[in-house]
């Protein structure tokens, strides 16, 4: 028999039950369509974010912090790639065996391993900034729990030959002193990241979009000379060690750009030795320690008194007995010189001739000079804890302190001041701003102070201080003629003088066509010299001698050896 | 106009290659740059740490005690040495 003619067919199915399944399976196909729909138009954000997962990743850019190079192009500070060894308590189960191998292989004590794998923290620094090659051994025991960390390390292969001038970064990368916080947001870089496409082998094949830029930091060129640098540290420190003492500083600037060459103090420390970035010696005398100066303050007034014409370089200044008083208060000379011309008063720092001088000017007058000398304000280098020194305003000034201001007491002054005032000597009596970065050429100043012949008279004047019978006859150099002021002053605390001394020394050189200008100044000598010629004299000559040598100046007289004279000082007032 | 349908596929099926073809070469090419660029990096690490090695060897107090210590130098005293004017 026939399917067709079957007998069961000819019982017909009722027809709803054909269009139910139609119905049901065209809800069933709605239902597909309005989900496909759901997922692919309207709420696709969750769907395409996870396909991205699988392929795209977010990468970090690191970006380096800038070097710090000298005027020559040699490096002073540079940044390096370093790991740090991190870990996850709860992960870093260690055996004995494996933390003792930890251990010494990051050369802590083991003891210490175990006290901060113990520690009840999502995350612990085992050790900082260690080398690639000694991470890659960390990595190769393969402990759990243990990381790294890329960061960088900044090196100062100087290291404490100018450790005050660049300062250091903390353990961030982050300048903290000197030229590292100085020029923080220039040398400072910036990690960027992007979005990129790897494939399978986790090649990239596809940027696909900067999320932020890198900004790489820049370099710094300094005005520094890592040559005059060197000799500057070297002769400051023999000087400190051979006079015992407690503290010295020294400043060298190009006249001709009022470029900072060198500058240095002890005591000092190693920048690249983390552990020792406490205390004094830190501190960078020549920004942060006003001290009183004593005599290298005389020229000043004495230049004041020329330029307002109530003396003439060869006016005669009876010193009588050596002594002035004015009120109740007396000064004193080292010793009687009777008639002096102005320029013998500052071949031998006579605080009678200075004084009588200061008395011929008005406080105000005096006071203007100061100041537009830069004295009681600082100089805004941009360096921390830079000081402004003290000079007291005019109207509360006794005649008697008046005095005692043209030599240098009662009136407080950081050395990067002085070495910044004696660019008028230096040059024709114009000042000229400081630098620590390399300038382009010579600097023209619009700041005259003084007038250019003052000035060539107060330089002939400090030639007289070097020669026989002035009060630092030994500082000379063979080729080259000087022209300087000593300083030797009493140490001031609480409002008494104590016998405690400052020597100090600021000079010029060439004195016919003035190339530098070295200020050094000496803390606390305890060898029983204490004069400013004497103690920082020296340190005057050598680096000046050694500076002049590496700039190539041309010497501006004969070269012949130099003879002293027993006899030839005179002693300095105070 | 079944043939030119033809064509038109064929040219349509040899463009969607051809399109495959250069993005997997573009991305080749994007993978060697991003190589280079990590060489580039690595070498100027390599460059940092070498410019810190000169540095060191060259440090004014290793080159000033070899020469004193080693090589017996000393600084000219003033009577030996002989200025010379310009023209001279």
């Amino acid at each position: 028999m026939k399917f067709s003619k079957s007998p069961v067919l000819k019982d017909e199915l009722a027809p709803w039950r054909a269009r139910l399944v139609l119905l049901l399976l065209l809800g069933a196909m709605l239902a597909l369509v309005i989900r496909a729909l759901y997922l692919q138009a309207i709420n696709n954000e969750f769907l395409i974010s996870k396909g991205e997962s699988r392929y795209e990743r977010i990468l970090d850019v690191p970006a380096t912090r800038g070097r710090i190079l000298d005027r020559n192009g040699d490096v002073l500070a540079v940044s390096t790639p370093v790991k740090s060894v991190w870990a996850i308590p709860e992960d870093a189960q260690l055996q004995p065996a494996q933390s003792r191998q930890l251990a010494q292989m990051l050369s802590m004590d083991a003891r210490d391993v175990d006290r901060k794998l113990a520690e009840n923290k999502g995350f612990v620094f085992l050790k900082r900034q260690i080398s690639p090659e000694l991470a890659d051994r960390v990595m190769n025991l393969k402990l759990p729990g243990i990381h790294l960390q890329d960061e960088y390390r900044r090196y100062y292969p100087t290291g404490e030959v100018s450790a005050h001038v660049l300062g250091f970064t903390g353990v961030n990368d982050v300048g903290q002193e000197g030229v590292e916080l100085a020029f923080e947001s220039q040398l400072a870089g910036q990690a960027g990241s992007r979005r990129v496409i790897k494939d399978r082998r986790g090649n990239i094949v596809e940027d696909v979009e900067h999320i932020k830029r890198p900004i790489e930091g820049k370099d710094v060129t300094l005005s520094i000379d890592s040559k005059i640098q060197y000799l500057a540290y070297t002769s400051l420190k023999q000087a400190v060690l051979d006079n015992r003492a407690k503290a010295g500083a020294i400043i060298v600037i190009d006249a001709q750009t009022g470029e900072i060459l060198a500058l240095d103090n002890q005591p000092t420390y190693n920048p690249n030795n983390r552990a020792n970035l406490v205390g004094n010696q830190l501190r960078s005398r020549v920004f942060t320690d006003a001290f009183e100066p004593g005599s290298v303050m005389k020229p000043f007034t004495v230049a004041k008194a020329l330029d307002e014409g109530k003396v003439r370089i060869d006016t005669r200044i009876d010193t009588g007995n050596g002594t002035l008083s004015i009120g109740p208060a007396t000064i004193h000379d080292a010793h009687p010189d009777g008639t002096l011309t102005v320029a013998q008063v500052i071949q031998k720092s006579s605080n009678v001739g200075a004084s009588k001088m200061a008395l011929m000017l008005p406080p105000v007058d005096m006071w203007n000079n100061f100041d537009a000398l830069g004295f009681g304000a600082p100089l805004r280098m941009g360096f921390p804890g830079e000081a402004s020194g003290r000079v007291r305003p005019y109207k509360s000034w006794r005649p008697i302190e008046q005095a005692t201001m043209s030599y240098g007491n009662g009136i407080a002054v950081t050395l990067l001041q002085l070495a910044h005032a004696y660019t008028v000597f230096a040059r024709d009596g114009d000042l000229v701003p400081l630098q620590l970065t390399k300038a382009d050429g010579p600097v023209t100043s619009d700041k005259q102070i003084f007038s250019s012949e003052t000035a060539h008279q107060i330089r002939t004047a400090m030639q007289l201080v070097v020669q026989p019978g002035g009060t630092a006859p030994r500082v000379q150099i063979p080729g080259y003629s000087v022209a300087g002021k000593t300083g030797t002053a009493h140490k001031a605390e609480s409002g008494v003088y104590l016998n405690k001394y400052i020597a100090s020394f600021v000079g010029v050189a060439p004195a016919s066509n003035p190339r530098l200008i070295i200020a050094v100044m000496i803390d606390e000598p305890n060898a029983g010299k204490y004069y400013g010629g004497d103690v920082a004299g020296p340190v005057f000559v050598n680096v000046m001698s050694g500076a002049l040598r590496n700039l190539g100046v041309p010497m501006d007289i004969p070269l012949k050896p130099i003879e002293i004279h027993p006899g030839d000082e005179a002693p300095e007032s105070m | 106009m079944a043939r030119l349908n033809l064509i038109l596929l064929l040219i349509a099926v040899g463009c969607a290659l051809s399109t495959v073809n250069s993005n997997h070469h573009a991305r080749k090419l994007f993978s060697a740059l991003d190589k280079e660029q990590q060489r580039m990096r690595a070498l100027d690490v390599e460059w940092g740490q070498l410019q810190l090695e000169q540095s060191t060897w060259a440090a004014h107090a290793r080159v000033e005690k070899i020469a004193r210590e080693r090589l017996q130098m000393q600084s000219p005293q003033v009577a030996k040495t002989i200025a010379l004017e310009p023209g001279q």
